[in-house]
């Protein structure tokens, strides 16, 4: 068997940490070769060696049997090398065409029409059906990846990288990206497929290069191996999927919204005349697609975006035109979506960060002096219980610990908060299995303890694992609420793209 | 809320102090001077005899209560470039009182701090709320009030305030009504020592309670540092901007207190106070620390109290005694380079120490496994 990428005992290292230690990659002509792993665990270093973005220590790289020297981007793209980035890097005011021939210009005068009509078969013998003549910022999401691809394409690419593509697509989105991939494999280019989720493997992938902590812990069969199988050797333990949940009947609500509508920030209506109640003792989760007015929805909620019109009652109380401290005291917890920007100050020690919501109480001060020892206590008692780990303890500034442990430290605070609802708006994203299944675990908690989880995520298992009902958001309008258990992955995610139910029984 | 100063701050001072005088030494070689020579007449120029201790501290009070201010907006995100402005109101305001108040001592100390205290703070408030309401830069807006504060003062003074000789200042205030004190001008022989010593390092002390200790400190801090999260945990913003400049104007009032009613004893027109702006320089070496605020104020103030020695005892100019200080700046402005130096240093010591830790623990996984 021809190997068309080998990559044999790469070892990098940064300063402190080795990110990849004599990692050995072979993918095959004609495969599409998964590589699985925690964030953090070295795939997008090794991804970044073979595009030519850093340079190995130690290793050698072949294409094509023949070894090679990939000093930059340049040099990958010569040798048939292409990469979709997770952010891509489109120019939004240029069309298909425009975006694609950037850089491939060829001689003086651009020749659009020939150019566009080398994408036109292109986009159609991989099934991509792209319009070379829209403009980026016209088209969705997805849409924008395939013209990434395409990019790739164009400059007569042999292997494709993609790095964690499904992060931004709707299920029926992933469901033709992974139709897209076996279309290129048939045309015999190989796909090197970098992802943490399991079941997109489990669909596409033919083998699959497991990565643990910068050492490479195996290559499977994918076809043979089960998901927990592969979950457990990326993880280094078996992992609980399923999160363990009692059965609860809802009690009253604790957050009514009526008629609510919002503007995003460019002044366009980004809530449309939605209504939600989450009762006590349920978990709700809000599906739908990143930037559909979800965090519209949940910052006019917690008092960071003015509304338009409508209503928002806590436990029976209007809290629409209450300030933001008033809300967090008639018991709202957020969990916010972005925790760098709004979650902690990162130059601030842990300790000052636990009590940022009450440092004006008592016993954290009184009369406007702030009593060091009960805040410091506070913080210890808040990383005991949630199992924060930092140098320095809660003297560390914020900014020192790493993603996960800021995260379990926001959570921590809000639950000591005791809110009667919590607003978790992405709260595992960029986390790896064990501190998801951790806060997985204490939201669930939480609604055990009688109070109301509103769950915001773009991940539909986490939808799906959580919710007891689902509300669907479709461009700022609730689609519909259904019961967990009445439902589906692909129902909700028709939903997602907003097909209503009852349409989509037609 | 404890935002801990990086603790490689009193390096980055250091090393910026350092190569300062250093560049200002090459500059006194290529002019042809001994700079040995002309350090030791500088810092004898600040230190030598109680007289130049007391200018060299006269001169840091004003220093301090500047940098204070500058200090104090900073760590609310803000930059006070219009500390010049708020000490001319301020002073305005202190000499004002000196002129037409005539109570006993200790009221009367009150009440010209009070009052200095307000002018100043209506000076840095207004900018407050430009930028709370309307979202005006500060940095804009305090430039416009300092030039609003010098024509004010060029008109005000020749109306109300006219010596008996001089057109470009105020009358003289009497060394009684000024902050000049008997027993503190004998200890130091002379010079310009006065009160206001006692209102700097108090202030110096109240600011850097205000901030370690209290919800207000805690607030203003967590707005500066970022005020997303501010926001989020219901902290007004807006408000503590607001407050911020209030505070800041009224610190550089008192500085205007302590320089036109204790250093000097009247006000001239179409001056804007250089001190308003040597304040930010303070600040940057001091990291915005009140404790290093005191400490670099020293410092500038002597080389300010010294340079005049210098001069006159060797053939260096007193301009490369304002080298020294803009290099100084510089240095400390591009203070990243020397914190990744210094980074750099205690990183290496870190790596070996954490490589045995590793080695450690590998041979205990091994054995585990």
């Amino acid at each position: 068997m021809s190997h068309v990428i080998e990559m044999l005992n790469i070892r990098k290292e940064f300063p402190g940490i080795v990110a990849n230690d004599n990692i050995t990659l072979q993918v095959e002509k004609g495969e599409i070769h998964a590589i699985l792993g925690e964030n953090g665990a070295g795939k997008s270093t090794l991804m970044s060696i073979l595009f030519g973005l850093y340079h190995a220590d130690r290793g050698t790289i072949k294409v094509r049997g023949e070894e090679v020297h990939i000093a930059s981007p340049n040099d990958a793209t010569d040798l048939g090398i292409g990469m979709v980035h997770q952010h891509f890097q489109l120019v939004q005011t240029f069309t298909v065409t425009e975006n694609i021939i950037l850089g491939k210009e060829g001689g003086f005068v651009l020749d659009r029409k020939s150019a566009a009509k080398k994408i036109k078969a292109l986009s159609e013998q991989y099934g991509l059906s792209v319009n070379p003549d829209s403009v980026i910022e016209d088209i969705t999401v997805g849409m924008q990846q395939r013209v990434e691809i395409l990019k790739m394409l164009y400059r007569d690419a042999e292997i494709l990288i993609f790095d964690e593509p499904t992060a931004v697509l709707t299920p029926q989105e992933i469901e033709e990206l992974m139709q897209i991939m076996r279309n290129m494999v048939k045309e015999g280019k190989s796909v090197i497929l970098i992802t943490h989720k399991l079941d997109e493997i489990k669909a596409v992938a033919d083998r699959c290069t497991i990565i643990r902590r910068g050492k490479m812990v195996g290559v499977v069969d994918v076809a043979s191996t089960s998901q927990t199988k592969m979950a457990s050797m990326m993880v280094g333990r078996p992992v609980n999927f399923k999160v363990v949940k009692e059965d609860m009947e809802a009690g009253k609500p604790v957050l009514e919204v009526k008629d609510l509508n919002v503007l995003n920030i460019k002044k366009t209506p980004a809530v449309k005349n939605f209504s939600l109640q989450v009762r006590a003792g349920e978990i709700v989760g809000i599906a739908g697609v990143d930037g559909n007015g979800q965090s519209e929805l949940v910052e006019a909620i917690t008092g960071l975006r003015p509304i338009v019109s409508g209503s928002i009652y806590i436990n029976g109380d209007d809290i629409s035109q209450a300030s933001i401290r008033e809300r967090n005291e008639s018991g709202i917890g957020h969990i916010p979506e972005d925790r760098q920007k709004r979650g902690l100050v990162m130059s601030a020690s842990l300790s000052s960060n636990m009590v940022i919501k009450e440092y004006y109480r008592e016993p954290f001060s009184k009369r406007g002096i702030l009593h060091q020892d009960t805040i410091d206590k506070h913080a210890q008692d808040i990383c005991d219980a949630f199992d924060v780990r930092s140098g320095e303890g809660i003297f560390s500034h914020a900014g020192k610990l790493s993603g996960g442990n800021q995260q379990k430290a926001i959570v921590g605070r809000e639950m000591a908060l005791e809110p009667d609802l919590i607003i978790a708006v992405q709260p595992t994203r960029g986390l790896d299995v064990g501190a998801i299944e951790y806060i997985h675990k204490r939201l669930v908690e939480h609604r055990e303890k009688g109070k109301a989880v509103l769950l915001v995520s773009f991940e539909l298992d986490e939808i799906f694992n959580l919710s007891d009902r689902i509300a669907v958001m479709n461009s700022g309008e609730l689609v519909d609420v259904v019961e967990t258990k009445q439902t589906n992955e692909e129902e909700v995610g028709l939903m997602m793209a907003g097909v209503r139910n009852k349409e989509a029984a037609l | 809320m404890k935002v801990k100063i990086k603790s490689n701050a009193f390096l980055i001072a250091v090393s910026a102090v350092i190569l300062g005088l250093f560049a200002g030494g090459l500059l006194m070689m290529s002019i042809g001077s001994n700079p040995f020579e002309g350090f030791y007449y500088l810092f004898r120029g600040g230190l030598m005899n109680m007289e130049r201790i007391g200018n060299t501290i006269s001169t840091a009070i004003t220093l301090m209560l500047v940098g204070l201010s500058v200090a104090f907006a900073f760590k609310t995100g803000l930059f006070n470039i219009g500390a010049a402005g708020q000490m001319l109101v301020g002073g305005l305001c202190a000499t004002l009182v000196a002129h037409y108040v005539f109570i006993p001592r200790p009221f009367y100390l009150v009440v010209i701090i009070f009052c200095a205290f307000l002018g100043g703070a209506l000076w840095g408030v207004i900018p407050g709320i430009l930028k709370a309401k309307f979202n005006v830069h500060e940095v804009v807006a305090t430039i416009m009030m300092n030039w609003i504060a010098y024509w004010s003062i060029y008109y005000f003074v020749p109306a109300y305030l006219k010596g008996p000789s001089l057109e470009t200042e105020s009358k003289s205030i009497a060394i009684e009504q000024s902050l000049r004190s008997p027993w503190l001008t004998e200890i130091f022989g002379g010079g310009y020592i006065n009160l206001g010593i006692f209102v700097a390092v108090g202030a110096i002390f109240v600011i850097k309670y205000v901030l370690d200790k209290t919800t207000l400190g805690f607030e203003l801090k967590a707005v500066g540092s970022n005020r997303f999260c501010a926001e989020y945990a219901g902290i007004k913003v807006n408000r503590n901007v607001v407050i911020s400049m209030m505070i800041a104007g009224g610190l550089a009032g008192l500085a205007g207190m302590t320089y036109y009613t204790g250093y000097s004893r009247n006000i001239q027109i179409g001056v804007m106070p250089s001190m308003g702006f040597d304040g930010i320089a303070v600040a940057l070496l001091g990291a915005s620390n009140p404790i290093g605020v005191l400490f670099s104020a020293l410092f500038f103030g002597m080389l300010q109290s010294g340079k005049g020695f210098m001069n006159a005892m060797t053939e260096v100019p007193p301009e490369i005694a304002d080298t020294i200080i803009a290099t100084i700046i510089y240095f400390t402005a591009t203070s990243v380079l020397f914190s990744r130096f210094w980074d750099s240093v205690g990183r290496k010591k870190r790596d070996k120490a954490q490589q045995k830790i590793d080695q450690d623990e590998s041979k205990e996984e091994v054995s585990h496994e």
